[in-house]
Parts: C-alpha cells; structure tokens; sequence
C-alpha cells in the first residue's frame, strides 16, 4: 500500500508559522458525530433527536434535501491563521464544493457536504484548532469582534481577548447548552464600527479613570421583528465583563420563551417585560452571580483572557493620535487598477507605517485555490501573520509595511482577489439565500454578486460619493444579509403579478450600524429582476439632488426622514420616481423578469422548515 | 469511439474468451499493491523489474519522464479500447503476463487509473498506480529522461475479467438491488444537478491526500464506514464520460478493502446518450456559491 509520507519538500504549508490561535476543535467531537450518524442512519436514533445534536455541532441542513449539510465554521473574533485557511481550503475541495462562503457573523461555511461525511471536516477542523460547535443551535453563536480591534485609530485598547474569553469560557459550557434560541455576542473597537446594537450583547470598549471597560448594549437583534439594543450602564468594568455576560445568560435562560419559536429571541423578552424591568433584574442576577461565582470558574476566564492577551500579537510601534486618512501612494493616475485597489481597500492602522488591506469578495464567496492564495498573501505579507473576516464577507490582512503594498495588490489580483471597492457600496452582501438555505425565497446570493459585478463595470468604486455606504441583502425576512443595517437593503419575498409568481425584495432605506446604529425603514417592494435599475435610477437622483459634497448615505438618511431639499423631499416623493421603473411588461412578452436569477425555471416560492432554531 | 460493448457480446457467444481465471498459475516475481511507493518504483526500475507507462500526452513525454519508461497517452487506449486492441498495447510495450507495470500521469492519478483498470480488464495482473504525480516526482527530485524507451515486442495472453466491468444494462438491474451500490465520482454540483437514480455520490476529490493521488487506506476504509458501505458490498463507480474519475474511484475503493468493485467506463454520458431516467435536483440555484 501506499505509504502515507509527507514529503516536506512538496508541502508549503508545514512549519511555516507558529500556531498562533488557540485551539477551539476536539478531534473526539468528530467520532462522536459520526457515530450518531450511523445511528440515526439506523433508525435508533429519532430525527428530532438528531436534528437537534447536529445543529449543536455546527451542522445546519441543507436547502429541500436533508442527505447534505452546511458546516458553519465558527472563527471567534473573525481571527484566523493561513494554515486554518490551507485546511479549509482542502476541507471543501475534498468535501464540500470546491470554495467556502464568508458569513456576516465571521463563520466560513461549507455547503452541500454529504452528512455523513461531515465528521470528517470536523475532523479536519480539529487539526488545526477550528470548530463548528454552538456555531447552530440554541446556543452561543460565534463571537462577533470588529475586524479592527487592535489596529482601528479610535480605539480605547483592543478588544480581541476579551471577545475570545468570552468566546472560550462559553463553549462546551452546559450553562448555555438549550437556552431558549440562539444568543450573540459582539465586540466593537470603537463606537464608528462593529454591529454592537443589533446583538443580544453589544460591547463597545472604553477606559473610565484609566480602567478598561466597556459600554453593554442588551437586546438587539436583526429578524422579522427587529430591535435595537439598550444600553445597560454608563460604564461596567473589564472586571464585571464575566459576571455581566453570565446574569445575562442566565436570565434570559429563565425568562426567555420557550413556546413560540417566532418570538423567543432574548430581543423579545426584553421587550414584553420592558427594558427598565429587565435592566433591573438582570443588574440584581449580577451581584448574586459575583457573590457565588466559584474561584476556578473566574480563574479559567482569566486564564483565557490571559491566553488570549499572549496569543494576541502586540506589535509595538508608535501609535498615532488623531484619526489618519488613506495614504496616496505612487498615485500617478486616479484609476490604474492599482490606484483603484489602493483608494478602497487600503487602511491606515493605529501603528503608524502598517495598513490593513481589504479582500473584496462576491458575496462572501471563495475557491479553495483563492484561499491558499490568500494563506500565501498572510505569510508573506502580513506581520501579525494572521487575518480577520469581516460581516461584509471580506478578508483583512492587516499589518503591511506601505511598500509592501504594491507586491500584494500584484499577488492578489492575479488570483481573483484584487477587485477594489471594499468600503464602498460596490462591497455587496448577499446571504447564501436558495443556493442552501431552507428559508429563503430568493437568490439573494447571485443577485448581490450581479449587483458587485455591475457596480465594478460601471467604476463605481471611482466614485468617493458612494464611500461607506452599503447594499445588504437577505433572501428571506430573517436578515442573515443584515438588510435593515444597509444604506440600501434588501429582503426577499414572492407575489402573485396576473397569474404568475414573481420573486420580489422589500427595500429599505436608511440602516446604519456602529454604537448609533439604526434599522432601516422599508420603502417599497421591487421585482428580483428589477432592483438594478431601481439602485441605478436612486443613484441619478441622488447625483441630481444632493447638495454639496454630500454622500450618498448621508443624503438616504436625509430622505427617509423627510428632510431632502430638492425635488425628493421624502420617501414618498422617492416612491413615485421609482414607480415607473419596477413595472413588469407581460409575462408572455418577457418571462425573464417574472423568473429569479440563477435558475431558467418559472418561480415558485419554495422552503422549508427553519433550521436556526432547534 | 471504444467499442467495450463488443467483449459482453462475444461472452455470451463465444466459449473460447470467457471469465475463466486460470489460479494454478503462481506469478513468477512478487505482486505489486494498487497504489506502488516511491521507494518501490525505484528499487524495481534499479533491479530493471518494471515496465512504467507513462499515459501523458506524447509531447509532455518527450519533454521528459520517468526513467526507463515507455508513453501510452490515454486517448490513443480510449481509442482503441477493445481487448484486442488493448492486447496489442500490452505487446507493442513488451509487457507479457508476468511483468509488473507501474503507471503515472499528471492529473492526480485519474488518467493513471482509467489505463490501469484496462489492463486489468484484460487480464493483466500486476498493475499499479504510482502514488505521486509525475510533477511530484519531478518537484522531489527523483530520476527523470527524456530519451524514448522501446522493448522489444511480447505476446500478452487475454484473460477478460467482467467481474471488473459495468455496462449500462448492468447498473439499470443494480439500481434496485441494495447489495449494490453505484458510486458517482465526479464533483459534488455535477452530481446535484443529475445523476444516476440511487447513486450516492463519492466525488474523486475525496479520495486524495495532499501528497499522494489516493489516502492512505485506513483513511478510505473510515470514509466508507461512515458512508454506511460493507466490505461486502458490490460497488460500481460511474462518472461523466469516460471512466477516469470513477477509475480513480475503483483502485480507492480497492484500496479501502472493497473487493467487489466494478467500472461502468462509458460512464455518464452513455446513460444519459441512451436516454436512461436520471435523478435531477433543482429546488437550489447552488451553482451560484462557485466562486469562479
């Protein structure tokens, strides 16, 4: 038989790095599963049962066919290594379909994996310290930490290990093993960025008489009802961090509904019993938490954040005080694709010579080959030897020296992965929508992939207009595509136009994220095939109307609070220009506008039993 | 093109060439394994033990090959795949009952496999992949040349062994037969978007390491356990068109103990040519996750 050598010199990956991450994965999780799999194949062990135990270890069903799975990846803080991006890479080469999907919580998903080879991704996953555990279920989601924690210009100190304690001491930990629903957690690094208001805990760090602590926000969340999240106190102390997380769980365990799948979010209970109410009770759990909280419970947190403080590469340079702006490099011309790449998606850090370089992707979307690429680019490039993903379903690769750059941008580039226009609109996100998920109406995917692809062709990403504003969109009510924080956001639906179905998004205007984020408001629905011509038509209103050097964020905002200045003073005015634009012509004259995208069949709205909850 | 219905025919019809293994027949040197190492390759081209047929294109062979080895491209076999024809190869590259082959290409085995498996078919014994690439072997730096290698010519008996081979009417009885299971190698949205009905799909990427075209076979075994597949099960692989994917497949099911595995070569795109029912899934627009 073959020998199972490894030929060093045929390997690039090996040794190339220490193990800089922690380690999350335990190889016996995989055996375990793949032992419940056979019994489920059995019959000895009931659907609901296994149902529930799969979705605890990360592994959600796919679209209208239970024989194949999605494996959500769980990267606590988005901070991951080249060696985990190489094993991810081969994961879905072997496993999967060839390329892996960035999410908006920062998890990387495996699609259409046959179930019963999905112990063997988490088998793999282990190796290199990963796990998908909790990543599904009514559990602790993964650890949501800005992508900018420890290099953003305005932050207070870096919030990354207190994200991953957090992350670590709730794993595995049977104090949030069957809460009522699902629980998230996200650290900001300063108050412009992060999502901290649409999660059930939101912290955004801060230093009170030279005491590091944070700002808690409690009881937001995106979904079919939406809220935004309260804030709990002025200022709570890095030191009730532990205690403040755990009253919270353990409250909500209590109180949360357990009845109505619909409504048992934390979010809701927060708002039957009344923010102050809930403010209260959850301010007396925690002094009785920090009364009995045992000491090996609070040393193995500490131990975490102590590891995490280690891990944690603090690359000492001077920090610069005020907020800097975008470097021009060797900017001979406004749009050489290197300029381009350079004006979007480029980052000037805190440590003053180091820039953070944005990977802009198709709606989270990339090819095994692309990751080793990129697995490449880190080792190469990156001093900190690691990258984060973002909720705009992008890479950062952060700590690169100024004349580094160039050679980068040649690297990337070459492979796919040099589009610009990473902190503009032209940055699309698009839930997985129908290409695997059972909830979804429409191809939200494809349809933010076209609207990217569009927005490039037409150099969108030229214009500093569009800097900082956003399309998000979700194939569903759900918002996994986070549409109601997008300047411009999408949700998809279906309705009935004559005799025919028609897939079709609800759009909203105005969201926003950060610590003053705010839901988006619904405008009007518009036909899947029509929502181009409708962005394209809001953006020729907008270049007519705006006033001064007003961007286009600012100037939506403006409308959907009824304060324009031109002809479009409101959300109403704004309806009646598009009115024209999402007519549909006959379905026998153009049966394209009545179907989705990505598929040649008539449109019917098709799902399935949710898999969030279980 | 290949004509692999003709020996199915002549089974039926004709006494003379029948599935008839001659066992009193003991091998005169040692017995390779399916998949032959590095170490052993060497040793036996060293000891001139060993006939390597390199199934690249020709150009590719004379820019340079394994040493002492002779070039069978793969579409020169695939176009002439019958087993007289088949034989007549085996004779041309002077490889006779008893010679040990060892075969390599450089596309992760599959085109190695497809070549093997006809050997096989037609009765030859010792035949085996070889575990690297030739890009591997040539990134490890092992003994390569470029002159081209001819040995005089043999005469190789026939011995056709349909206990190998598929043919489509094979797999419409084995669909409903749950001792049989028909594996589709070929990636995972080729299967989603149509395959054969009751196929499962084991697609060939599955199947190698990082350094070598097949796993190591506990690797494989597990997989297969987990797949809720019996060392006793009949298997037969199938892929899109002509039988190097599902080839690939074969020696890795081979490999992890199978020992009843069988090719069905003309694969696919003669069971879809012949208008056969296929499964199709069509309630995802999964196609759009490829990031291409």
């Amino acid at each position: 038989m073959a020998k199972s050598i490894d030929y060093d010199v045929l390997s690039s990956s090996k040794n190339k790095e220490l193990e800089t991450n922690e380690k999350w994965g335990l190889a016996e999780e995989s055996e375990y599963f793949a032992n419940k799999v056979k019994l489920y194949r059995q019959d000895k062990l009931n659907a609901d049962e296994f149902r529930r135990f799969r979705l605890q270890n990360g592994a959600y069903g796919s679209r209208l066919n239970s024989e194949f799975s999605m494996i959500r990846i769980k990267v606590p803080g988005g901070d991951i290594t080249p060696t985990q991006l190489e094993k991810i890479a081969s994961l879905s080469e072997s496993f999967s379909i060839g390329s892996a999907h960035v999410s908006t919580r920062q998890n990387i998903q495996l699609h259409w994996v046959q179930l019963e080879d999905v112990s063997e991704v988490f088998r793999g996953l282990a190796e290199v310290g990963l796990t998908s555990r909790e990543a599904c279920g009514n559990t602790i989601r993964n650890v949501m930490c800005s992508h900018f924690a420890g290099v953003c210009p305005n932050e207070p100190f870096d919030a990354t290990p207190y994200a991953k304690a957090i992350a670590r001491f709730f794993l595995r930990n049977p104090i949030c093993q069957n809460l009522p629903r699902k629980f998230k957690f996200n650290f900001s690094c300063c108050p412009e960025h992060g999502y901290v208001r649409i999660a059930d805990v939101g912290l955004v760090p801060t230093i009170r008489d030279g005491v590091k602590g944070f700002r808690v926000y409690l009881g937001g969340g995106l979904g079919a009802a939406s809220f935004i999240a309260h804030l709990l106190e002025e200022f709570t102390p890095e030191s009730r961090l532990l205690s403040t997380s755990i009253a919270t769980i353990r409250l909500y365990d209590r109180l949360g509904n357990r009845e109505n799948l619909a409504r048992n979010r934390m979010r809701y209970l927060v708002s039957e019993i009344g923010w102050e109410k809930f403010q209260g009770l959850l301010l007396k759990e925690r002094i009785l938490v920090e009364a009995t909280i045992s000491i090996p419970t609070r040393k193995s947190y500490d131990g975490f954040l102590n590891t995490g403080d280690l891990n944690n590469t603090s690359i000492s340079s001077t920090s610069t005080k005020s907020k800097i702006k975008l470097p021009v490099i060797n900017s001979n011309s406004a749009d050489t694709p290197y300029t381009r790449w350079l004006n979007t998606n480029v980052v000037a850090q805190k440590q003053s010579g180091y820039y953070s370089v944005y990977i802009t992707l198709g709606a989270g979307d990339i090819t095994s080959s692309q990751l080793r690429i990129l697995a490449e680019c880190i080792r190469e490039f990156s001093l900190e030897k690691k990258a984060r993903n973002t909720p705009q379903q992008n890479f950062l690769v952060r700590y690169i020296k100024a004349d580094q750059l160039p050679k980068v941008f040649q690297k990337l580039s070459g492979n796919g992965l040099g589009n610009p226009g990473a902190n503009t609109i032209v940055s699309t996100v698009g839930c997985s929508g129908t290409t695997s998920c059972n909830l979804a109406i429409t191809n939200s995917h494809r349809l933010a992939k076209e609207i990217q692809s569009k927005f490039l062709e037409l150099n969108i990403d030229l214009d500093k207009d569009f800097v900082d504003s956003t399309i998000k969109i979700s194939g569903c009510p759900n918002s996994c595509g986070q549409h109601e924080v997008a300047t411009i956001g999408f949700y998809g639906g279906a309705t009935r136009i004559g005799t025919s179905m028609v897939p079709i998004y609800t759009m909203l205007f105005a969201g926003s994220t950060g610590e003053n984020g705010e839901l988006g408001k619904a405008i009007m629905r518009v036909p899947a095939k029509k929502v181009m011509d409708v962005v394209l038509k809001i953006f020729e209103h907008f270049k007519k109307e705006r006033k001064g050097d007003e961007k286009l964020n600012e100037w939506i905002y403006k409308i959907s609070n009824g304060n324009g200045a031109g002809e479009i003073k409101n959300v109403d005015d704004m309806k009646k220009l598009l009115l024209p634009i999402i007519e549909l012509p006959a379905f026998s004259a153009a049966p394209d506008f009545y179907k989705d995208y990505g598929t040649d069949s008539n449109f019917v709205a098709k799902t399935a039993r949710g898999e969030c909850a279980a | 093109m290949c004509c692999l219905n003709k020996p199915i025919n002549r089974k039926k019809n004709d006494i003379k060439v029948v599935n008839k293994r001659v066992k009193a027949k003991p091998p005169s040197t040692p017995s390779l394994n399916l998949v032959c190492d590095i170490d052993t390759l060497r040793t036996l081209i060293k000891k001139n033990k060993v006939r390597v047929v390199d199934v690249r294109k020709r150009d590719e062979y004379l820019k340079g090959h394994i040493k002492t080895a002779v070039s069978l491209p793969l579409a020169e076999l695939l176009s002439n795949d019958d087993p007289e024809s088949i034989i007549k190869i085996l004779n041309n590259l002077g490889i006779s009952d008893d010679t040990l082959v060892v075969i390599y290409d450089d596309t992760f085995g599959a085109l190695a496999s497809r070549v093997a498996w006809s050997f096989k078919f037609i009765g030859h014994r010792n035949v085996a992949l070889l575990e690297v690439t030739y890009d591997n072997w040539k990134k490890l730096g092992l003994e390569i040349e470029r002159k081209s290698n001819k040995y005089s010519k043999v005469s190789h008996s026939v011995d056709i062994d349909y206990s190998i081979f598929a043919d489509a009417e094979y797999i419409e009885n084995a669909q409903n037969d749950k001792n049989k299971i028909i594996i589709d190698s070929r990636e995972r949205l080729n299967f989603l978007t149509e395959h054969i009905p009751n196929s499962k799909n084991i697609p060939y990427t599955m199947l190698r390491s990082e350094n070598s075209i097949l796993r190591n076979p506990s690797e494989l075994k597990r997989f297969m356990e987990n797949r809720g597949i019996d060392l006793n099960n009949e298997i037969i692989t199938y892929c899109g068109s002509v039988g190097t994917l599902s080839g690939l497949a074969f020696f890795a099911l081979k490999t992890a103990g199978i020992s009843n595995v069988k090719l069905y070569p003309k694969s696919f795109k003669e069971w879809k040519s012949l208008g056969k029912p296929k499964t199709e899934f069509k309630d995802a627009t999964y196609w759009d996750l490829s990031a291409e």
